[in-house]
């Protein structure tokens, strides 16, 4: 079970978390015109990939908010967490 | 019975409280602190059960958690477990054991024969023969084999223990209490950690309870103790026996089980039979020794081959002979202890020493006792077939390949020793990599991932003096880290005697002529020949190796044989052992319950039961309850001799011709606030909502992203910059983390906030032509009037002295009205409708009674709404905005989205008017078509139509807004019907929606 230190309530386990996919994901904005091909890419198409990975999660059993962690998807490490405002940098 | 292999005196047992139990329906006796094997020892039986594949008698081979033979179906209090070792289980009163793997008897075993066609059962042998013809595979081949290679059987009734989780968080979790758990744990819990010390043993202490060792003056034991009670009234330390840490997982994770109860007749009361600790911890040492590996050779399984560390500790521990003319075959300095241990209790050992000319302080004093030693000597084979009767041993030359001439040695037991092999499962899991340690011929851990560190013989550190010293300065550094406290321990005086090198040697070779079968693996019956076969086959990889034959993968998971199967197959391949490498250790250590795992979360605890405000009323009035989510809601409220079909047909019946209550608490609601509420929903829901007034309702759907309907549900505007959204049941949560996914992620400039309030409110819709009579009389002084409460419109008023918020909504397609009062107020309520509805003739109603009475409206719910339907499929597609964007609008021009023959709901009618059509049924053009029959559709709904008084189904049909007057059949070869039908319109009541606004 993961330990994952979520920005506002500190160090909590991974069941009190839901898993929210890529965090590098961008929501085109509203009202704009996009090619299927983007719009494909923004809803279905998302990398498997194998190390450092920005994801999200949702401190869902604690305060509810959505945050950014960094993590190894083949080790599991967990290298950095942020705030769903703060940018992944 | 005497116990005749019993000791007059020592040992650690209660001497003076007799234990009695059955073994195999025969009544014995041991003492408190005996394991079942201990005393199935002493009592001089030795043989347990038969082996897996050749059913070959099974003794006892350890003295713990490395058993690979002694394995038994447990009777406690009524209950039975299979696969429980005998010599970890204690003994209590009225314990009852039966042996397992042979039928009728252990003495007399049928499956024996199969030791007799040996030859014809080698590696593989599953795999090559049972594959034709393919169909005697379910039929015969199977099930014997099933039958006739068990371990145990598992009860099938319900298990009435209980068992619990605990989550604990430490400083240093450490794994095993002999020297170096010990030592590690005082000096951190003196330096103020929090410090768990879990030991697997009912006893603490480890080797220090069977070593000849002196520490600071005192025995080994003596000083084991003192620690531990020294530990035990730390406030900072948890001291635990029976417990065992079996799992390492990710970011220092652990999980130990607790035996709390099994040593026990009978679970106490109050308290669970095993607890499975979740312990993250900062640091882990673990401690958990070595464990002896066999030498191997001919017929090594017979009963009466066991380790000679196991041959020690029932002397010591349990004051019991495994023989009393034991053999002691050893290739290093612990068999010679073990030989001293013999001859210290009158009886007399011969040691062979694969070794030429050792010399150490241990084999010096062995010499002093005259003891005989054999250098340079094997045992080539034990002879007898239940009971070791003899050894044929064998002078053996110094390049360890040629035997001399075989001399046979009257024997009754034979303790083996081929050295030690460090426990690092742990470490292993921990993802540590380990390395292999030449000096003592095993792998060792190697680079730490996470935070663990490995202390004494579980490290290839086999002299207590460094185990010590190590561990006092790793727990001393570690808890310095962690608590910035320093208190310095003085060092004790260490005595114990030095032993020599052992010898590089594991495998005794066959003699001229012989074809003894010579073990690795004891429980799954591998020998050295089906690896050799597996080799020849082709099957390189290790953890081929090891499928292929089942080397390791038994109930001991190879604890004893892993290491001799490496050696033999990098002796084949002519590669280092390192190069061939060891399989993958995979949690658990050793077997754990699935109570355990599954702990409190059984039955009706599996998840939280919610009952509503008013669930205490419908119990009172014979309602059936149905789980719906976690929810448990009435079904129907049973009159007399009603049954289910019954009772929904009145209660739907009532609704459309006077009224009914129905308690709709379940759903979800949300409280949304801010300036920005209406820009939320605007973009969520695919309708508009900017102009919605305050004062009303509003139907809205919401999508997924990718234009599949996600959920459906009135929202209403409270007042300016406040909404009231409701959800369906089901989808309470996710709407929830949805909403604050593009609040919190993709649109935190909207002022919004939201907040689940489903349980703040209790609800009750009232439905039916009389339901504004029942709403007059319950808020007289309110107009509820269809001016002054319109359909979808929305009042606050007062019930009696209680606020109330009523909804003018309809999910049942009448003239209704949904009521909400704050929880604390919900019974209140519920009774006031009951009693202004009397004179109306208002009824209960329950979900099977709200699915028809939507079902025949044709309202879609969570059937339709199932993850696989856009709003054009449920005929939603008038709620689609052309003038806004919303989540999910731009997947919906997709080409599969805008076919025209695309999926649509209609309306099912059997064409007998009698015949109910089963949910999940398919449509089909022609019933006789051949298999695959073209699925043109399927059944989400089915009710019997009140209205209309017959069946009436919804479906989702391919084209189905052309399909409508067409003839079809349903087929559900689950139930295996066939039936005939017409497609209708999906609204089969009030087409145009006149009753609502009524």
């Amino acid at each position: 079970m993961l330990h994952i230190k979520c920005p506002h309530c500190g160090m909590r386990s991974q069941n009190e978390f839901s898993y929210g996919g890529d965090a590098t994901v961008k929501r085109p904005e509203l009202g704009k015109e996009i090619s299927d091909q983007d719009w494909d890419n923004f809803v279905y198409n998302r990398k498997s990939l194998r190390g450092k990975h920005w994801e999200l999660w949702q401190h869902l059993s604690g305060c509810r908010q959505w945050i950014k962690v960094q993590r190894d998807t083949a080790t599991h490490e967990i290298f950095k967490t942020l705030k769903a405002n703060e940018e992944i940098s | 019975m005497t116990q005749s292999f019993r000791l007059e005196s020592g040992g650690l047992i209660n001497r003076d409280k007799k234990i009695s139990f059955k073994f195999n329906g025969k009544n014995y006796f041991g003492y408190e602190g005996d394991t079942l094997a201990s005393a199935l020892i002493a009592n001089g039986v030795h043989l347990i059960g038969r082996s897996f594949k050749y059913h070959r008698p099974r003794g006892f081979f350890g003295a713990g958690v490395d058993e690979p033979y002694a394995i038994v179906q447990l009777y406690r209090n009524g209950e039975t477990e299979p696969n429980i070792k005998a010599t970890e289980q204690e003994l209590f009163e009225g314990l009852e054991a039966k042996s397992v793997n042979c039928w009728p008897s252990v003495n007399f075993d049928v499956g024996a024969i199969n030791n007799f066609l040996k030859i014809f059962l080698p590696a593989g042998f599953y795999y090559k023969t049972f594959m034709w013809p393919k169909s005697f595979w379910y039929k015969i081949y199977e099930p014997f084999i099933r039958r006739a290679a068990g371990l145990g059987t598992a009860s099938i009734k319900h298990d009435k223990e209980r068992y619990e989780h605990k989550y604990e968080y430490c400083d240093l979790l450490i794994t095993g209490s002999g020297p170096s758990g010990l030592a590690s744990a005082y000096s951190a819990a003196k330096n103020g950690a929090k410090v768990i010390l879990a030991e697997d043993k009912s006893r603490f202490g480890g080797t220090l309870l069977t070593s000849e060792v002196n520490i600071g003056n005192q025995s080994g034991k003596e000083w084991a103790d003192s620690i531990i009670s020294e530990l035990k009234e730390m406030p900072n330390v948890t001291v635990k026996n029976r417990s065992q840490v079996f799992g390492y997982y990710d970011h220092n994770m652990l999980v130990m089980s607790e035996r709390i109860s099994d040593h026990l007749p009978k679970t106490k009361k109050f308290h669970p039979k095993q607890r499975l600790w979740y312990i993250r911890a900062k640091e882990v040492l673990i401690s958990s020794g070595s464990i002896e590996r066999p030498i191997v050779f001919g017929n090594n399984d017979t009963p009466g081959v066991m380790l000679s560390s196991a041959a020690k500790e029932y002397l010591k521990v349990y004051g019991v002979l495994v023989g009393k003319k034991p053999l002691v075959f050893t290739n290093n300095d612990s068999g010679y202890e073990t030989a001293i241990e013999f001859k210290k209790n009158g009886i007399d050992p011969i040691i062979l020493d694969t070794r030429k000319e050792p010399q150490s302080e241990i084999i010096e004093e062995a010499k002093n006792m005259n003891i005989n030693i054999k250098n340079s000597y094997v045992v080539v084979a034990a002879q007898g077939y239940k009971k070791v009767k003899s050894a044929d041993v064998a002078k053996i030359s110094d390049n360890k390949e040629e035997l001399g001439s075989i001399e046979n040695i009257e024997c009754d037991c034979i303790c083996v020793s081929g050295f030690w092999t460090p426990t690092i499962h742990l470490a292993s899991q921990s993802g540590n990599k380990t390395k292999f340690n030449e000096d003592i011929d095993a792998f060792v851990p190697g680079i730490s991932k996470q935070n663990e560190k490995t202390l004494g013989a579980a490290n290839g550190i086999y002299t207590l003096e460094e185990t010590l010293k190590d561990s006092f300065e790793k727990g001393n550094l570690l808890s310095k880290k962690i608590t910035n406290n320093e208190n310095k321990i003085s060092f004790p005086n260490v005595v114990e005697k030095k032993s020599t090198v052992h010898d590089k040697f594991w495998c005794v070779p066959l003699p001229k002529g012989k074809n003894y079968k010579r073990f690795l693996d004891f429980q799954n019956d591998v020998a050295v020949s089906d690896i050799e076969i597996a080799l020849k086959e082709g099957y390189r990889s290790i953890e081929h190796v090891k499928r292929y034959t089942t080397l390791g993968m038994a109930t001991d998971q190879g604890k004893t044989s892993n290491l001799n199967g490496l050696q033999l197959v990098s002796k084949i391949e002519n590669k280092v052992v390192p190069a061939v490498g060891h399989t993958t250790f995979r949690p658990p250590y050793s077997p754990v319950s699935i109570g355990a795992i599954v702990g409190r979360e059984v039955g009706k605890h599996s998840k939280p039961t919610r009952k509503s405000p008013m669930h205490s009323w419908h119990e009172k009035n014979n309602a059936v309850f149905v789980d719906a989510g976690v929810w448990l809601r009435p079904r129907y409220y049973k009159r007399g001799e009603e049954n289910l079909f019954e009772a929904s047909k009145r209660e739907a019946r009532n609704v459309r011709t006077n009224v009914g209550v129905c308690d709709v608490t379940t759903l979800g609601k949300i409280d949304i606030k801010g300036p920005d509420a209406a820009e939320l929903l605007n973009r969520v829901y695919t309708n508009a909502w900017l102009k919605l007034p305050v004062g009303k309702a509003r139907y809205g759907v919401m999508l997924r992203e990718d234009g599949i309907v996600m959920d459906d549900g009135t929202t209403t505007r409270i007042s300016e910059n406040h909404y009231h959204m409701t959800t369906t049941t089901a989808q309470a949560a996710n709407v929830l983390s949805h909403l604050e996914y593009y609040l919190q992620l993709v649109w935190p400039e909207l002022n919004v906030n939201v907040v689940s309030t489903t349980e703040q409110w209790a609800g009750a819709a009232i439905a039916g032509p009389k339901s504004r009579e029942v709403l007059k009389k319950l808020f007289p002084k309110s107009d509820v009037s269809n001016e002054g409460l319109p359909f979808m419109g929305y009042m606050e008023a007062d019930l009696f002295g209680v606020k109330a918020k009523i909804f003018r909504i309809s999910f049942s397609g009448e003239l209704a009205y949904e009521v909400n009062v704050e929880s604390d107020n919900g019974y209140f309520m519920w009774e006031k409708i009951i009693e202004a509805g009397e004179e109306f003739g208002i009824q209960p109603y329950g979900t099977e009674a709200l699915s028809t009475l939507r079902i025949e409206m044709g309202h879609v719910a969570g059937s339709e709404l199932d993850g696989r339907t856009i709003p054009h499929d449920n005929s939603l597609e008038g709620l689609l905005s052309k003038k806004k964007d919303f989540i999910g609008k731009r997947s919906l021009s997709r080409k599969a989205f805008v076919a025209e023959d695309r999926q649509k709901i209609v309306g099912v009618v059997p064409l007998d008017k009698k015949t109910s059509i089963p949910e999940g049924s398919h449509l089909v053009k022609d019933s006789n078509a051949p298999l695959p029959n073209p699925k043109l559709g399927y059944i989400s709904a089915s009710c019997w139509s009140v209205e209309h008084d017959n069946p009436f189904s919804l479906a989702i049909l391919k084209d189905g807004k052309n399909m409508i007057g067409k003839k079809l059949f349903v087929m559900s070869p689950l139930k295996n019907k066939v039936i005939p039908v017409e497609i209708v319109s999906s609204h089969y009541v009030d087409p145009k929606g006149e009753r609502v606004r009524s």
